[in-house]
């Protein structure tokens, strides 16, 4: 039992990372990394969503029928994004403001559905949220990383605007890494996602290739072999 | 005893690629000595910066990829790279404008995508646009050619401005780039010709209002007519030494040609003329040294036709239409990722073959 949670948590931290290495919802992915900020508020709906249409779609399987389920599963989606939606605009407007379009959009993110369809459909609920919080928590961080590195770069901050999302105290964490004269503007524009999105997939790959490496170069325990047969 | 296999093409002069690497640099040198006389001594440096970082970047690049430095530093790839990427970028941009764009250029595009001949874009134009979209106000800042310029900086104020952003005395390069106007108080800083009419057009006036200014000596822009002349020359030069095919010149001028005189007779006073178009950006150096890069451009004959046709009227729709006043790093990055496409359809058929009904 145990062992399925952790094949569970490191297939979305890791192994199967949503964004990393099936290369879904990359519209949000891409859109809204800018600053920190906008990567962990759209990483934060992402997952809440995720692991609330998990539960569902899980508890509903067996009363929806094959051939519509996935109009079943867009609801259940949609549902749990207006949920979010609302909830975001209450609480943090400004940064409700700043994602925009991209809070409706998580309907159209193939992550979901695509847990939804693959992994919550086939297995019982409480498997099916902790899968869809592990790819969540995937998700939420390649965000985090792609956005902490294009700030970064971009105009040399961290956590630019934090206020936005976690309340007024949160401004104090601001900090200015690095002075720009001209900042790397491209960093922030769009190309910087995809250019930072493609260090970011190979990095994962070159650690994954030197673990391979390491695992091939350990040394196999040869078993001894004792002749059995009659050299003539 | 063994014989030579090869595949085809079997009848080819044996040139190495550092040798038309040569003839590539050999050629730029007209257009290069314009751009030194009209635009005062910063190319000189920019040049030197951009070759010393792309041969330091390239052999670093090519020890992390486990290859000889050596036999990779020889073919004189990266040397073109960052002369066509320094001659591109205006002359008194800082010293950092051109290290991160050749940086960006040999390491990201040409490396990470599998070194010489693999890259699917142009370097030295990727570079071009990264450094365009980063840094607009340096990279627009070309200085007015020699006879127009107030105070044009020598060779010592040049090296402070490229160096430090500011000449001996303390002027800043906005200052440098004023051109006389008769009275101090009237000194203008002067936009390139491409600029100046599509600023004009867009503020409401005709073009013959904006031919007005005093930089349109000649037919289209002082000192800009000249470089592209001497790039002609220098691309006549290795359409002769066949270096380059005519097919992606002709057909990139004889579109751009088309579509210009189109919109003369269409709406004459609203979109720049023929010289304007061809004689006034960087078209005749894209003609000839950014489309026919052999890496990133269309192989086929047929192939090089659609592509080089392609970039024309990207340049036309993208001066005419869009944000920038030039367009050709644009135009040739966008042709650069039809390329496989073009490729594909164009393949020509093997002798004896017929073509295949698709």
């Amino acid at each position: 039992m145990s062992s399925e949670f952790h094949t569970l948590s490191k297939d979305g931290l890791w192994e199967n990372n949503p964004a990393l290495v099936q290369l879904l919802g990359l519209c949000p992915l891409l859109a809204v990394s800018g600053t920190i900020t906008n990567a962990l508020g759209l990483g934060i709906a992402t997952l809440l969503v995720l692991v609330g249409s998990n539960i569902t779609v899980s508890l509903v399987r067996n009363f929806v029928p094959n051939e519509i389920r996935i109009p079943v599963f867009v609801i259940v989606i949609a549902t749990f994004v207006t949920l979010v939606e609302l909830t975001m605009n209450a609480f943090t407007y400004g940064l409700y403001m700043a994602l925009g379009i991209f809070i409706p959009l998580i309907v159209t993110n193939c992550a979901i559905i695509g847990r939804a369809e693959a992994y919550a459909s086939k297995n019982n609920w409480y498997k099916a949220g902790f899968d869809g919080l592990m790819m969540g928590l995937g998700f939420a961080a390649v965000l985090v990383a792609l956005g902490a590195m294009r700030e970064l770069i971009g105009q040399g901050t961290l956590f630019d605007g934090a206020e936005l999302l976690l309340g007024e105290w949160a401004s104090s964490l601001r900090v200015q890494l690095i002075e720009f004269d001209y900042p790397l503007l491209i960093a922030i524009l769009p190309p910087g996602a995809f250019i930072g999105l493609g260090f970011l997939i190979a990095g994962k790959n070159w650690l994954d290739a030197r673990k391979r490496e390491k695992l091939a170069k350990a040394p196999v325990e040869k078993a001894q072999r004792a002749r059995v047969t009659h050299v003539s | 005893m063994s014989f030579y296999i090869a595949s085809s093409p079997h009848h080819h002069q044996r040139r190495t690629t550092a040798k038309l690497m040569q003839l590539v640099l050999f050629a730029m040198l007209p257009g290069f000595l314009a751009q030194l006389y009209f635009f005062g001594w910063g190319v000189i440096f920019q040049l030197s910066l951009a070759i010393a970082v792309a041969l330091a970047a390239e052999s670093l690049c090519l020890i992390a990829r486990d290859r000889a430095p050596a036999s990779g530093l020889q073919d004189n790839t990266a040397i073109v790279t960052a002369a066509l990427l320094a001659v591109s970028i205006p002359p008194l941009a800082p010293w950092w404008v051109i290290v991160i764009g050749t940086l960006f250029a040999i390491v990201v595009v040409k490396h990470l995508f599998g070194g010489v001949g693999h890259n699917i874009f142009n370097p030295a134009m990727a570079g071009y646009v990264l450094l365009l979209i980063s840094f607009p106000v340096q990279m627009t800042a070309w200085m007015p050619p020699t006879g127009l310029a107030s105070n044009a900086p020598g060779f010592i104020d040049s090296l402070y401005l490229f160096l430090f952003q500011f000449t001996n005395e303390g002027f800043s390069l906005e200052q440098v780039r004023r051109i006389d106007t008769g009275s101090m108080l009237d000194a203008v800083v002067m936009a390139t010709p491409l600029d100046h009419v599509k600023t004009q057009l867009s503020q409401g006036a005709t073009l013959s209002e904006a031919l007005q200014h005093r930089q349109f000596t000649g037919f289209a822009g002082a000192g800009w007519q000249w470089v592209n002349f001497a790039y002609l020359l220098g691309g006549l030069l290795l359409l002769q030494q066949r270096v380059i095919q005519w097919h992606i010149p002709v057909a990139m001028l004889g579109a751009l040609s088309i579509c210009a005189i189109l919109g003369s007779i269409f709406a004459p006073d609203l979109l720049p003329g023929l010289n304007i178009h061809l004689f006034s950006g960087a078209t005749m150096f894209a003609a000839f040294f950014i489309a026919t890069d052999p890496v990133s451009a269309a192989t086929s004959s047929k192939g090089k036709l659609i592509y080089a046709t392609l970039i024309g009227v990207l340049i036309y729709v993208i001066r005419s239409y869009g944000g920038y006043p030039d367009a050709v790093a644009f135009a040739v990055l966008l042709a650069n990722l039809c390329v496989p496409v073009i490729d594909q359809y164009t393949r020509p058929v093997t002798y004896g073959h017929r073509k295949e009904e698709s």
